[in-house]
């Protein structure tokens, strides 16, 4: 480690930092469609394909996202390393073959640049895209900034790959604000990389010399114990990323937190939980905040799926008031998801700290600093005199409706 | 202005887009040298050059973008393009 | 923290010079980050870029709401959209135009600078795309970048002929703002 961080980086795109990071991991197949505001990650890769700095890889240029993650399914069976991204209404498509993916136990990863789903058409950044996969057996991580986003890549082709998870993987990042931003980063270092990611040696591979069959029938004497047996996978990838998270510290020396991440949570009253960039705008607010007197902290969560239910207990058990961030809403039930997650995991403890949620940043609306100072405001009278509203929207314009 | 169910729009909403701002060159109409053949008002893409009843035409500089097609396809180049003042 | 808001028109560049603002401070030993308004994708319809500069990481991810210099490429924009909007006491405001910044009445805080960006562009570049000669302008009137950080960002994101135009461009409207100062 050299004494100035800044030695080592270079002010890049978020989408070239990620598809340098996916370069260095040494993908095979790499098959993805554009569509906003993903285009930049898959027009670098092609840049590198043609200028052949990938070895042994082939770039599918294919018809829709339906078939970009289809072929995927085949060559990740070959024995593969795949590479995939997409946003909105691209994974909305993917839909049935997220599914066929993660079934069928291949560990492909795809980058998910988030953004709003149609309608109405937005191109612009919230979670609602990810989050309507959640329960698809991915695992799903989020990315804070573009070291994050370049770091979290090979960690989850490590995880992923790891002979009992093997699930696929979406890293996350916010469209725009992360895809498009430039900033300085340490582009990831090929020879560490090799170090900390071996090639993919699956198991079982299709091969028409030694031929066996993948995606096979399942009738209800059965099909249970794939769900289950997913549900194992899951579990064990929770250890399986905090042990991951420690070996890239170990050789890149860089540090986001494991399944989660704190920020001054220690003696925090008033706890803030959210996921992707809108985190660092928050942790701004907190340094002001904290000058006024108000013990407010963070807990970000970095692996959505695997949900950490322990960690995120135990972070959680001294606060008094929690307080959640959701770029997403399931409608019908008000909530934000991870809102959600986050009471699910309170109930049937000893732990009877006040939830509240609040949902902003649909659609790229943009989440300035007094939005953040307003919520903390807020979460502050509950902390003194209790709960009335559990759920509501930010920044809504009473003026349009 | 509220927002209707589904963001249905009404026609027209666009009118107060006055896209003539984007200009960086004008067209400039040399009415003298102007055949009349209509080519500039039919290939704009903007519909900001009209054709009058007279034949000749007018240029919409609340819409018209600066293109300069109108002045590349004039087979008599009666229309040149001048840099605007900003 | 100092914060820069580029206003400009689909096509002007504007998002570049943040970009390439972004890798000059980076290169004067600042840590920078630079990112668009997003907004929709079309020749000519206002845009808005943003570049922040610190000495310490960045992690703000909002828009820019009060900034300390504002850069606007395009002087039609100032009837259109609030390009004065939230600057800082003190800041400084950088119109792309051949009119005296009088001629503006603006009603700001901050002080109004013009250069005849465009002109410079066409004499030098030959093509009306003012987005480096407004860096160069900015470096002039700010002090905050050095200019051969400019040069330099620019030259290394347009190699060759182009570059070496865009960057003498860059720099004769930093000689001439620099005078001023």
């Amino acid at each position: 480690m050299t004494d100035n961080p800044m030695e080592k980086m270079s002010v890049v795109e978020g989408s070239y930092a990620t598809a340098h990071a996916v370069k260095v991991c040494r993908p095979n197949v790499i098959s993805a469609y554009p569509i906003t505001p993903q285009t930049h990650i898959v027009e670098d890769l092609s840049q590198f394909i043609a200028d052949g700095e990938i070895d042994n890889c082939e770039f599918i240029t294919i018809e829709s996202e339906f078939s970009a993650l289809s072929a995927l399914v085949g060559a990740s069976a070959a024995g593969a390393r795949t590479y995939s991204s997409t946003s909105s209404q691209g994974l909305e498509l993917m839909h049935e073959v997220v599914f066929n993916v993660s079934g069928m136990r291949l560990p492909t990863v795809m980058t998910v640049v988030n953004r709003a789903v149609s309608a109405p058409i937005s191109i612009w950044n919230d979670h609602q895209d990810s989050i309507s996969e959640r329960d698809t057996g991915w695992i799903q991580l989020y990315a804070e900034n573009s070291q994050e986003i370049s770091d979290l890549t090979p960690l989850a082709y490590k995880v992923a790959e790891d002979k009992d998870v093997m699930l696929p993987a979406m890293v996350c990042m916010d469209g725009f604000i992360l895809s498009h931003v430039f900033e300085p980063v340490v582009l990831l270092e090929q020879d560490l990389t090799d170090e900390y990611l071996p090639p993919y040696r699956p198991e079982h591979i299709l091969d028409t010399k030694n031929p066996k069959t993948f995606g096979s029938f399942a009738d209800p004497s059965v099909y249970t114990e794939f769900r289950y047996m997913q549900q194992k996978g899951m579990d064990i990838a929770l250890k399986k990323i905090e042990k991951a998270v420690d070996e890239f510290t170990r050789i890149f020396g860089r540090d986001h937190g494991g399944l989660i991440d704190t920020y001054r949570a220690d003696d925090a009253e008033i706890l803030l939980m959210a996921m992707g960039s809108v985190v660092g705008t928050i942790k701004d607010v907190i340094d002001e905040a904290r000058i006024d007197g108000i013990k407010v902290g963070l807990l970000k969560i970095r692996s959505f799926r695997p949900f950490p239910v322990e960690a995120v207990r135990k972070t959680l058990a001294d606060a008094a008031v929690i307080v959640v961030l959701d770029k997403n809403i399931s409608l019908g039930l008000n909530e934000g998801s991870l809102c959600t997650e986050v009471k699910s995991c309170l109930y049937n403890t000893d732990i009877n700290t006040p939830v509240m949620g609040f949902m902003l940043g649909h659609g790229g609306r943009d989440i300035s600093k007094g939005t953040i100072h307003m919520i903390i405001d807020k979460s502050q009278k509950v902390a003194r005199s209790g709960i009335k509203v559990e759920n509501e929207f930010v920044d809504v314009r009473g003026d349009l409706i | 202005m509220k927002i209707a169910i589904g963001g249905m729009v009404e026609p027209g909403s666009t009118r107060v887009n006055k896209t003539g701002g984007w200009r960086i060159y004008r067209p400039l109409y040399h009415k003298d040298m102007c055949i009349k053949c209509g080519i500039c008002s039919l290939l704009c893409p903007d519909s900001s050059v009209k054709a009058q009843e007279d034949g000749y035409v007018i240029f919409d500089y609340d819409y018209c973008k600066g293109c300069g097609i109108c002045a590349y396809e004039c087979p008599k180049d009666a229309i040149e393009m001048v840099l605007e003042e900003k | 923290m100092k914060e820069i808001r580029i206003h400009g028109r689909g096509g002007q560049g504007s998002v570049t010079a943040a970009e390439l603002l972004a890798v000059a401070a980076f290169k004067d030993g600042h840590y920078s980050q630079a990112f668009p308004s997003f907004g929709v994708e079309r020749r000519g319809a206002p845009v808005a870029a943003f570049t922040r500069i610190d000495d310490i990481p960045i992690r703000l991810r909002s828009q820019i709401y009060e900034p300390d210099y504002i850069i606007v490429q395009d002087p039609t924009l100032i009837e259109v959209v609030d390009v004065t909007g939230g600057v800082k006491p003190g800041g400084k405001i950088l119109i792309n135009s051949d009119f005296s910044p009088e001629t503006f009445k603006l009603d700001t805080p901050a002080e109004v600078m013009t250069i005849d960006a465009t002109r410079i562009a066409l004499d030098i570049i030959g093509l009306p795309i003012m987005n480096t000669v407004m860096l160069g302008a900015f470096a002039g009137a700010t002090g905050e970048i050095n200019i051969r950080s400019i040069q330099y960002a620019v030259s290394e994101r347009f190699p060759g002929k182009v570059g070496e135009k865009n960057s003498k461009a860059a720099y004769e409207a930093y000689k001439r703002l620099e005078a001023k100062r």
